[in-house]
Formats: C-alpha cells, sequence, structure tokens
C-alpha cells in the first residue's frame, strides 16, 4: 500500500464514520459539524483524484457557506423543540427501502464502468484550470453558459430574498 | 516533494496534534475536584444568566444566504482571471474582461435587488 492508498482509507473511513453521525447525532449543532467533517473528507479524495479546484470549492462554498447556512439555521430555531422532537417518523422503511434501491441502481450502473485497482488515473494536464478558464470565455465554447451562470446566481439570490423576505 | 499538497496535509496533522497534546496532557495529569461553582459556565467572572443556546437574529441568515451566492460566483472567476492572465489566450484579452464585467454586473442586479427590499439593513 502506497501513501495514497492509506490517505484514501483514512478519509473514507471519516467520510463514512462521520456521515454516520451526522443522522446519529441528538443534538443539531453536532450533527452540522459532523457534516463539515464529511464534506472535508470528499475534498480529501477530490485532491487524490487530482482534481485540486473542485477541492478547493468543496472546500470554499459546501464547507465555507453551506455549513454555515445550516448552523445559522441550526441556531435559528430553538432548543425544546429540538430535544422534543424525535429523530424518526413513521416513513423510516420507505426511505430505508429508497435507499437501497438507489444503492443498487449505483452499484448495478458502476459495474458497467468496469473499474478495477490497477485502472490508472486519467492524466491530468496541470493547467487544467487556465484549460478551465479558457473554454468558459471563448465563444466556440461555453460563453453563453459562462454568462448564464450568472443569471441562474441572481434567480436564486432573488429568490431566496423573496422567501426570506418579511411580507407586510 | 514535488506535490503541493503534501505540504497541506503536514499542515492538517500539525493542526490536528497541536490541540490534541495539551488537552491530552491537563487531561491526565490534571486533578479532578469538581464543585457546582467549578463547573458553572465562565464568562468573564460575570454570572451567566439564562441558556447558552439563544435564538439568534434571523437576518443572519440571510446574510448568509446572500454570502453563499457571491462564494459560488467566486468560483466562476478563479478560472476565469487564469483566463485573462494567460500566456496565449484563446480570444481577446479586452473580450475575456468584458464578458467578466457582464458576469459581476448581472449579479451586482441581484445584490441591489437585495439592498432596496432592505434585507442588508440591519433592523
Amino acid at each position: 500500500m502506497d501513501a495514497s492508498q492509506i490517505i484514501f482509507f483514512l478519509s473514507a473511513a471519516l467520510i463514512l464514520v462521520s456521515a454516520l453521525f451526522v443522522v446519529t447525532a441528538r443534538n443539531l449543532v453536532h450533527a452540522a459539524l459532523w457534516l463539515i467533517a464529511t464534506l472535508f473528507g470528499v475534498a480529501v479524495l477530490y485532491v487524490l483524484l487530482e482534481a485540486g479546484f473542485l477541492a478547493v470549492v468543496q472546500v470554499v462554498v459546501y464547507i465555507g457557506a453551506i455549513a454555515i447556512l445550516f448552523i445559522f439555521a441550526v441556531m435559528l430555531t430553538r432548543r425544546d423543540l429540538l430535544s422534543q422532537s424525535s429523530q424518526t417518523n413513521a416513513n423510516w422503511p420507505v426511505a430505508l427501502g429508497v435507499s437501497a434501491l438507489s444503492l443498487a441502481a449505483i452499484a448495478f450502473i458502476a459495474r458497467g464502468f468496469g473499474f478495477s485497482l490497477d485502472r490508472p488515473l486519467a492524466p491530468v494536464p496541470t493547467d487544467s484550470l487556465e484549460r478551465l478558464g479558457q473554454a468558459l470565455v471563448s465563444p466556440q465554447q461555453f460563453v453563453l453558459p459562462f454568462e448564464v451562470a450568472s443569471v441562474l446566481l441572481v434567480a436564486a439570490l432573488v429568490g431566496a430574498v423573496y422567501v426570506a423576505m418579511n411580507k407586510k | 516533494m514535488q506535490n503541493p499538497w503534501v505540504y497541506l496535509g503536514l499542515f492538517l496533522l500539525v493542526g490536528i496534534i497541536i490541540p490534541i497534546v495539551p488537552i491530552a496532557f491537563s487531561a491526565l495529569i490534571a486533578p479532578r475536584k469538581p464543585n457546582p461553582i467549578k463547573q458553572s459556565t465562565y464568562e468573564c467572572g460575570i454570572e451567566t444568566v439564562g441558556e447558552s443556546w439563544v435564538q439568534f437574529k434571523a437576518q443572519y441568515y440571510v446574510f448568509a444566504l446572500v454570502f453563499l451566492i457571491f462564494d459560488v460566483e467566486t468560483v466562476f472567476l478563479f478560472p476565469w482571471a487564469l483566463a485573462l492572465n494567460a500566456q496565449n489566450p484563446a480570444v481577446l484579452p479586452a473580450f475575456i474582461a468584458i464578458e467578466g464585467v457582464i458576469f459581476i454586473l448581472i449579479l451586482v442586479a441581484g445584490l441591489v435587488y437585495t439592498w432596496r427590499k432592505g434585507l442588508l439593513e440591519w433592523a
């Protein structure tokens, strides 16, 4: 086993264990902190796949913004509300069935890709981020989706603001 | 060490070890004689009032939402900035710059909307 395999197994274990704690933690703040650990483990996996920019995005957007949003949402709720509510409801067998079906579907599709341990990683060019930038700005490629992404972000912002607005 | 991620991993490792060592050390050698006053929450020497879990102002949530949007915006601006700084750009640098300005201006419209709706006011 080389170093990257050890790091892979450590981060995979971190992801699985902390994901388990996310759903079992009684305290919602603890659940949010375990979620951060899960997301960080995924970022480490991105690094191992030589997708460094994606790893940075994972940390900046998911840990830096979305997890913070979750923690704010938890802090907005009242504590007695949390301790009285149950962690499961009557729908848990349905949820279990849907999860098992999804896992089976992913496993079935993944078999078709022919994953194996000795299959090497596709070579990643060192200037991949610059190539992404070039693709985003060149008119032959993705300049329209690049600008449309901005419109999409504004739509998300306006929608969130509208929902959060104190309607009089 | 040619892989720069190794440095980050080392920083992570040191960052985990440094807080663990004093906590574990004090847990090992510190005498334990708890009493109610010792166990009470300490806050600047003033006696604490009420619960520690207070309900936060809902406005924090709006700020976090707006921050999330602009956080995603920066994700797009990093590759854009690299393309602008490229040695042999595929298109005219001025064109790339204008594209970025349009991208930001569309998002500024969202910011102006939030501002005009008064969500940035600390009410």
